[in-house]
């Protein structure tokens, strides 16, 4: 571990800027999907599928708890985890617009998971190799997590791709619906370029033949037609989001809104 | 929907090299699902580090109706519980 990564005074301020932005986008991603899992608690399916939402939930916004620390410790303005998540207003947030699209079925949120656990893994694989030493020990403890994630909902996609007339038809419709939002996971901007050149994270554009990979099979496997090049949503990481956010951020922040720096 | 799946009993190994024990049941479509499920609902707070998942229908249990001709014989014989032995202090728990 160099000083100049320890020491967020002495970085210099555009690096620090990018690295702070990036670390948002890692921890943003984990607390949006995190809460759209939550929002399943006490109506899935079934109980076994409601715990194991819930507890996908937890394992997203403790991951998001690492990464939001971690930007607030680089940015050194004296903020904490909690209150970059809770008094941010939607432009500020960086997460994917896949995200932060509606649960509608058990498709479709069966679906996103799949499509985003798929990426997940790709992306914390390669930062376990990150320079900065903090950043790929959250990746190391995420990674555990996010693996058996993927088993999870791959596993799923399969059964219910290859499964009834109804399931097939609604994780097709889910399929058909989210893909359109993927390819933002793979574009590279200037702040992936500076993060790429200091060495601390993969440029998205490498992640994608992977994910590929990972997907493709998964849906052949599933008998679902893999939706080929299809036109993408862009703007999440770019803070440019959907009506959605602000719903999930209404609910999300009110508490810490209507009663600033209320504690448990 | 989870009617029509099959129950499971399910059973965890704790840490420290114990038996597998009954912590309950639950509803799987199959037998990887029911592990799957296993972990999530009964080893949320480091329970475990092994998952037996038997189906509830391919246990054969006593039937509580005979619990008299099964269980009192051992019962009444009292010479068969080791009571009337003095244990020396330097065995210790046993």
């Amino acid at each position: 571990m160099t000083t100049r990564t320890q020491d967020p005074a002495a970085e210099p301020s555009a690096h620090r800027d990018a690295f702070v932005d990036w670390l948002q986008r890692m921890g943003d991603n984990c607390l949006i999907l995190g809460h759209r899992a939550s929002e399943w608690c006490g109506h899935s399916p079934a109980l076994e599928e409601d715990i194991a939402l819930a507890n996908q939930a937890l394992d997203l916004i403790g991951q998001c708890q690492f990464w939001l620390g971690l930007a607030a410790e680089v940015e050194g303005k004296g903020r904490t985890a909690d209150q970059i998540a809770y008094l941010r207003d939607a432009g500020a947030f960086r997460n994917a617009l896949l995200v932060e699209r509606p649960n509608v079925d058990f498709g479709q949120t069966l679906m996103r998971q799949f499509l985003f656990d798929a990426w997940h893994m790709e992306i914390l694989r390669k930062l376990k190799s990150s320079s900065d030493p903090r950043v790929a020990e959250i990746a190391a403890k995420a990674e555990k997590e996010v693996a058996y994630h993927l088993e999870r909902s791959a596993d799923l996609v399969i059964r219910l791709g290859d499964g009834s007339a109804e399931s097939r038809a609604r994780m097709e419709k889910a399929l058909k619906a989210l893909f359109p939002y993927t390819g933002e996971l793979f574009t590279d901007d200037a702040v992936d370029q500076a993060m790429a050149a200091a060495g601390i994270a993969p440029l998205p554009s490498s992640l994608k033949a992977g994910w590929d990979s990972t997907v493709s099979a998964v849906l052949e496997e599933a008998t679902l037609a893999h939706p080929g090049e299809v036109w993408q949503h862009k703007g999440g990481k770019r803070g440019v989001h959907s009506e959605h956010l602000g719903y999930i951020l209404a609910e999300m922040q009110f508490l810490q809104r209507a009663y600033p720096g209320a504690v448990w | 929907m989870s009617s029509e799946w099959p129950l499971w009993e399910i059973f965890i190994r704790g840490q420290h090299g114990l038996n597998h024990r009954h912590v309950g049941s639950l509803h799987a479509p199959d037998a990887e699902m029911a592990i799957r499920n296993a972990r999530d609902v009964y080893t949320r707070r480091n329970e475990g580090v092994s998952i037996w998942a038997v189906k509830s229908n391919d246990i054969v249990a006593s039937s509580p109706s005979e619990k008299g001709p099964l269980f009192e014989p051992s019962n009444s014989k009292v010479y068969r519980h080791p009571t009337f032995f003095d244990i020396p202090d330097e065995v210790g728990h046993m």
